[in-house]
């Protein structure tokens, strides 16, 4: 027997081959948990499909109750404006009593109703137009009245168009350009951020398992008695994640382009380096719960309660954070997710601003610096 | 020869050497108390030592402060010279190790484990063909290099678990418990590649055990308990302790030998210890009491002196020690005769309350249980014995109605009890592997948990409860999860009687308990035989095949013997045979050797 | 032996006190653990504050810049309605129109406005004048929200400059006067915050012992599965109705979103959802072997349970596909029920058909749960 076989004080190459030979552990753990692959693959398609075709905020064919006491030339103007939108489909009903009915059961969204002296006030000048909205779902019941308005204007400014009347005075007319999403398709943000998601449900929520796991089966206490060092530990357990965080970006950027019609306008370089980063910081947030918890079902609560749902609702994706309590808005600024979500919207969207992608990757590199020495910590070869 | 490499600075050629070493730990309790007191020793290098005690005598303690995983709490201590605490991973990379429960990764396939500590410890790509071969060769894993470790049985994971701590060659080998919950077959191989090795390799080893043949073999033996070192010496001068009080006594004709054992450990004034073997008692006695002093336990029965062995010297020792503490745990659990009221005295003995004809599983391809036939009597105590993995635990899940049976008839008290109403399952008590029970409630909350699910209720159950935990000596307010190995089985079985079941299922109750928790459990078998309980226990420790009216020995799903030890041993080899585990290795040995035989023929 | 009754009350007795003692070990053993306690009911405290503000689509600062390049009276009268709305504020006055990407890039505004330098003559000459919004669209959400309201700001500068007094909107809102987004959200919260653990928590229940060994020695006790199962479930419905009641008391007390149904009535609700969710966690808890297995399946249901719930984006946006799917998702009804009743102050008769779903769920998933206790074979 010599020196080299007892792997001490060999330096690089002993740390290389155990750093591979864990590297290949994890890997083929990974693989072969099935149930662990599926929420490392299947759940992000899941998302992207969900998030992609599911889930919309814009507001297309809503059904109205229309109720019209008043058949008026001005009336039925209104009405054809009405009819007319793209995002409104008024039905005609007789009564309040059936309209209200229809507006609690969820069969329509909204009451329009032109009372009977409409045409008479119209006249004097001050005619009004009753518009019942279901506030229960307040985002609709808002983008409703703006449409409603809309339609009612467009159908004013046409009948006066046609009457001749011309107007004292001109008009303050409205621009209105909308940059980085022209059509105001909530699919654009809600696709970037759902990088954000995957990353985050990936990283955290998959690897919170891994170290309890060893705790829990035991297989650390061998493990510990060899010269293996507990960075190399956090190094292997970060792998295969990595290339599992890289797959599911691969898939969020392809149905971006090509099943959403999402653009991307920044660099995909930009966008691939800040994902691996986020990706990193969201992988040792999990290995720092597991190792601190060392147990499975601690650390899955605790990942989802301190870094998914707050990337859900804290980082900007679905809730503009300048809507946000200033109290609120402070903790959101110390979330990894808030700086990756500001940062990855504008590199799909608006293109690469290369100031900022450094100042967020800045950010990131310092909780991967921090996070990776507290998992460490985690790790020390002692039992008690 | 590896010694060569050892570095200068080791103090001459002590492996370990220890002065004053304490740890304390938390005890359940909320109490500090000390898991290693004081302890002074130092082993000498090429030598193998057995560290034997109890549980909770502080021996995995001990084996986690030499790695340097736990660090002590007084005193110093110096592996291969050097001062662990400082330099733990300089200990580490010198090392093997093989804790208790060997950290195998189930997932991965056996080359797979095998492969990832050779890298971990650099074992050289040269050399590590070479000590693959051999430890398949000596493991006799070779054909199974591809399977998952997780499918391999318990005894085969320890020898993979022995493997892959010898990847390569350590300075000092570690082994914590190797052989617990492994059977006869497998841990006879497993020493067969200690000693291989250490002939070979010329290892230094310190191992844990809880059997005393495998400390016989070391050249040096350490007794602990409760932390504290009782004895360090060859094993001759151990066992020698015990010189002229070992006797051996034969039972009544017609009447089983734990009978007479039953008097004879329950007057732990006069005699230290007494177990059943080869169908009579071998027992020791007090120094101060003369085995005259013995007649009315004797009843008259014949009584000669034996040679003393190493477990008699160990037993003495922790007697001496414990003298004046307080009670341990054989006669606080056995105290009482009537542990419970008879479930149904009058009716005649000899009526089979188990009846299984043809009994056939099958799990897809493989047979798990092949064509099994067996009855049990009333009152009897039927062993179940066999290898891990004989299709012992799959003939009990069958029997007690948690598996569906592939074919064949099989009855408990005359109904089969996955078919039956649930009213037939208030009359068995069934005991799983492992004493699983609710770990974070309370000893009472379990019990009245069970009682309940069994349906007593109010007053009664109380009642019951009450009289359950004093007859346990349990302490009711405690902690499932917190209690000791041994305490926990007692509330298994605790649990498993709380409403007086007829016939009572016990899946290796004794495995990982000690020889004093065990001598217990046995006891406490005893009393409930002789009040009409019919007892079906699984086992692999083959000396207690000994305290059962009728064995049966499986292997691969086959059932190889059916009767009393005593035929047993005989179809084994006649009378020369009275040891229970070389008849079951025997028996096991000449059913593989016909499975052969009929496979080439075929 | 424990004698066996046979008359029928004294049988019933009997069941139910076999229950009633597996109900008290579960609970039990749930809460002795002083983790389990916190992880039970920390997550429903926190979340609630969290969704209460964080979870906010109205619109409430909208940070702008302006370009006012005609320094002129209309100008600054249209800018003064636009600030005493409360919800836009200035946050640069720019000189060039180079100003304005920066700005817009950088997520310091929202929206930027430009009013060219002939604006006052145009609009003094009779002529319309144009005035450009450029908005950051990478919430399209908030952007279109934005564009809506300085839409109705213009509107009514234009009437009240003309002096005409056009048709007028006159909005109402019901059961949320003002369109705030908490009370679309947080009353539904009060169902979803409980789905997420309790499904959990039931997932795990069978899990665990099975993982531990201890199922077997409740399966070999003369408890039928019927009883294993409301001994099980019941803990977990338990816990998942005071969960709620944490959430409800904070949106009541804390947030004070006011009520207008009947709490019989949606405990009612909460308890038939409560079911039907616990249901589907037994089922999984019953086919999962390990607890490891139990936590990733039902968190993978949980997640899409949750988007499809139409908490936050209502179900008819959905495809078609998706919309059918809804209808075996618990927690679209559990959340109707429970804003309809909340918000609306919906009566039985109203909420009625919402209780289908969530009982046919029941009813699939409780007998499978059971039968599979003892045919899932570890």
């Amino acid at each position: 027997m010599n020196g080299t076989e007892k792997g001490t004080g060999n330096g690089e190459s002993a740390f290389t081959t155990r750093l591979v030979a864990l590297v290949r552990k994890e890997t083929r753990q990974m693989l072969r948990d099935r149930s662990n692959l599926a929420v490392g693959l299947l759940l992000p398609v899941a998302l992207i499909l969900l998030f992609g075709f599911g889930l919309s905020f814009d507001v297309r064919h809503a059904p109205i109750a229309l109720i019209m006491q008043d058949r008026s030339e001005g009336a039925r103007e209104i009405v054809s404006g009405l009819r007319g939108s793209a995002y409104l489909d008024p039905v005609d009903v007789e009564t309040m009593e059936e309209a209200s009915r229809m507006l609690r059961d969820g069969r329509v969204d909204a009451i329009v109703q032109i009372p009977s002296d409409f045409a008479r006030r119209q006249v004097k000048g001050g005619a009004q137009i009753q518009l019942i909205l279901n506030g229960v779902d307040s985002t609709t019941a808002q983008t409703l009245e703006a449409y409603v308005q809309g339609a009612v204007a467009t159908a004013m400014a046409r009948q006066a168009d046609r009457g001749g009347v011309v107007s004292p005075g001109g008009s303050v007319m409205l621009m209105t350009r909308t940059w980085f999403n022209e059509e105001g398709n909530s699919r654009w943000y809600l696709v970037p951020g759902l990088v954000v998601l995957i990353m985050t449900l990936v990283g955290a929520f998959l690897s919170s398992l891994l170290i309890a796991r060893e705790w829990e089966r035991g297989t650390l206490e061998s493990l510990f008695v060899t010269p293996v060092q507990p960075l190399e530990l956090v190094l292997a357990k970060l792998a295969p994640y990595i290339v599992v965080g890289l797959i599911d970006l691969a898939m969020c950027l392809l149905a971006a382009v090509f099943l959403f019609g999402v653009p991307i306008r920044g660099s995909l370089l930009a966008i691939v380096v800040v994902s691996i980063l986020y990706l990193l910081v969201s992988l040792l947030v999990g290995l720092l719960i597991s190792g601190v918890t060392r147990n499975q079902f601690a650390a899955s609560q605790v990942a989802l309660l301190i870094s998914f749902m707050p990337a859900l609702m804290l980082s900007g994706f679905i809730f503009d954070l300048r809507n946000i309590p200033i109290a609120v808005r402070i903790v959101a600024e110390f979330l990894p997710a808030t700086h990756f979500m500001g940062v990855i919207k504008t590199l799909f969207l608006a293109g690469t601003d290369w100031g900022m992608v450094a100042s967020n990757s800045a950010i990131l590199i310092g909780y991967i610096l921090v996070f990776t020495f507290l998992t460490r910590r985690t790790l020390r070869k002692r039992l008690d | 020869m590896s010694t060569a490499a050892a570095p200068s600075d080791a103090v001459g050629d002590l492996t370990v050497a220890c002065e004053g070493l304490r740890k304390v730990f938390n005890g359940p309790d909320g109490k500090p108390f000390d898991a290693v007191h004081d302890l002074s020793f130092s082993l000498r290098a090429g030598t193998i030592s057995a560290l034997v005690g109890p549980d909770g005598a502080g021996k995995t303690t001990l084996m986690r402060m030499l790695t340097g995983l736990l660090k002590a709490d007084g005193g110093t201590l110096k592996v291969l010279g050097i001062d662990v605490a400082a330099h733990p991973q300089a200990v580490q990379d010198r090392i093997s190790y093989m804790p208790q429960r060997f950290g195998l990764y189930e997932d991965l396939s056996v080359q797979e484990n095998l492969d990832l500590y050779a890298d971990l410890h650099g074992v050289p790509q040269d050399v590590r063909a070479e000590r693959f071969k051999r430890m398949l060769e000596m493991t006799d894993m070779a054909r199974f290099t591809g399977r998952a470790a997780g499918n391999l049985s318990g005894g085969m994971k320890q020898k993979l678990g022995l493997a892959c701590t010898l990847v390569r060659v350590p300075d000092l080998l570690l082994l914590d418990e190797p052989s617990v919950g492994v059977d006869p077959l497998s841990r006879r191989d497993l020493w067969e590649i200690i000693e291989q090795l250490i002939e070979s390799d010329g290892l230094s080893v310190l191992v844990s055990t809880a059997y005393m043949d495998e400390a016989e073999r070391c050249d040096e033996v350490l007794v602990m308990d409760h932390g504290r070192l009782l004895a360090q010496d060859t094993p001759t001068e151990i066992t020698a302790r015990a010189r002229g009080l070992t006797y051996l006594a034969s039972p009544a004709p017609g009447t089983p030998a734990r009978d007479l054992q039953a008097r004879l450990i329950d007057a732990p004034d006069r005699v230290i210890d007494a177990v059943p073997r080869g169908g009579a008692v071998r027992f020791i006695r007090q120094p101060d009491t003369p085995v005259e002093r013995l007649g009315d336990l004797l009843q008259g029965r014949p009584v000669e002196e034996r040679g003393e062995e190493l477990e008699d010297a160990f037993m003495l020792l922790l007697r001496q020690h414990n003298a004046g503490g307080k009670p341990d745990a054989i006669h606080e659990a056995a105290s009482q005769d009537a542990l419970v009221s008879p479930a149904a005295p009058d009716q005649t003995e000899g009526e089979n309350v188990i009846h299984v004809r043809d009994l056939v599983r099958r799990f897809g391809d493989f047979t798990a249980v092949a064509n099994t036939s067996f009855d049990v009597r009333r009152g009897e105590i039927f062993g179940l014995l066999g290898p891990n993995g004989a299709g012992k635990t799959t003939t009990f899940r069958m029997l007690c109605g948690l598996l569906p049976a592939t074919s064949g008839t099989l009855e408990v008290a005359g109904v089969n009890l996955r078919r039956a109403r649930a009213e037939a399952r208030r009359r068995i008590g069934y005991v799983a592997q492992k004493f699983s029970l609710y770990a974070n409630i309370s000893v009472r909350e379990n019990l009245e948990f069970f009682g309940g699910a069994y349906g007593l209720r109010g007053p009664a159950l109380k009642q019951r409860v009450q009289t359950i935990v004093e007859q346990f000596g349990l302490d009711p307010a405690a902690t499932s999860g917190a209690l000791p190995h041994g305490y926990r089985q007692r509330l298994a079985m605790a649990a498993g009687l709380v409403h007086e079941p007829e016939i009572l299922f016990l899946d290796e109750p004794t495995s990982g308990i000690d020889p004093l928790a065990r001598r217990a459990f046995w006891r406490t078998i005893t009393s409930l035989s002789q009040s009409g309980v019919t007892v079906i226990v699984t086992t692999h420790f083959m000396e207690e095949a000994e305290y059962c009216d009728r064995i049966a020995i499986q292997d691969a799903g086959h059932m190889l013997a059916l009767g009393t030890p005593q035929e047993v041993r005989e179809q084994a080899g006649g009378d020369s045979v009275d040891d229970m585990n070389e008849a079951f290795i025997a028996i096991v040995e000449q059913g593989r050797a016909h499975d052969a035989e009929e496979k080439t023929a075929a | 032996m424990a004698p066996a009754p046979n008359r029928f009350p004294d049988r019933a007795v009997a069941w139910l006190a076999e229950v009633a003692f597996l109900f008290r070990k579960e609970v039990l053993a749930l809460f002795k653990d002083p983790a389990n306690r916190i992880i039970l009911f920390a997550p429903a405290f926190i979340q609630t504050l969290l969704f209460g503000y964080g979870a906010i689509l109205d619109l409430q600062h909208v940070p702008y810049a302006l370009l006012d390049q005609s320094r002129g009276q209309a100008a600054s009268e249209l800018i003064a309605r636009l600030d005493g709305t409360g919800v836009f504020s200035r946050q640069a006055t720019l000189n060039n129109t180079n100003q304005i990407a920066p700005l817009i890039d950088r997520q310091k505004v929202l929206m930027a406005i430009t009013i060219p330098a002939d604006f006052d003559r145009r609009l003094a000459s009779g002529e319309d004048a144009p005035v450009q919004v450029v908005f950051d669209g990478r919430n399209s959400t908030t952007a279109g929200s934005a564009a809506a309201y300085v839409a109705s700001v213009v509107q009514a500068f234009n009437a009240s400059r003309k002096g005409v007094q056009g048709v007028t909107v006159v909005r109402r809102a019901w059961f949320n006067p003002n369109l705030e987004s908490r009370w679309q959200i947080l009353p539904a919260m009060i169902a979803t915050l409980s789905m997420l653990q309790t499904m959990l928590l039931a997932a795990l229940s069978v899990a665990r012992e099975r993982e531990q060994g201890t199922f077997d020695q409740l399966l070999v006790t003369p408890m039928t599965p019927l009883q294993i199962l409301v001994g099980k479930a019941l803990p977990s419905i338990v816990v998942g109705l005071l969960q709620s009641t944490i959430v409800l008391l904070i949106v009541l007390l804390w947030f004070r979103v006011p009520m207008s149904g009947s709490p019989f009535l949606l405990y009612f609700g909460l308890l038939c959802f409560n079911i039907a969710s616990v249901g589907i966690g037994m089922t999984l808890s019953a086919f999962a072997l390990n607890m490891q297995q139990a936590m990733l399946f039902s968190f993978m249901l949980i997640m899409p349970l949750t988007l499809l719930s139409g908490m936050l984006t209502p179900i008819r946006n959905m495809p078609l596909v998706l919309q059918y799917v809804t209808y075996v998702n618990p927690l679209r009804f559990g959340v109707a029920i429970v804003r309809r009743v909340y918000l609306e102050g919906a009566g039985l008769g109203e909420i009625a058909p919402n209780f289908l779903p969530l009982l046919a769920v029941a009813a699939v998933t409780l007998p499978l749960s059971a039968w599979l206790f003892r045919h899932r074979l570890a």
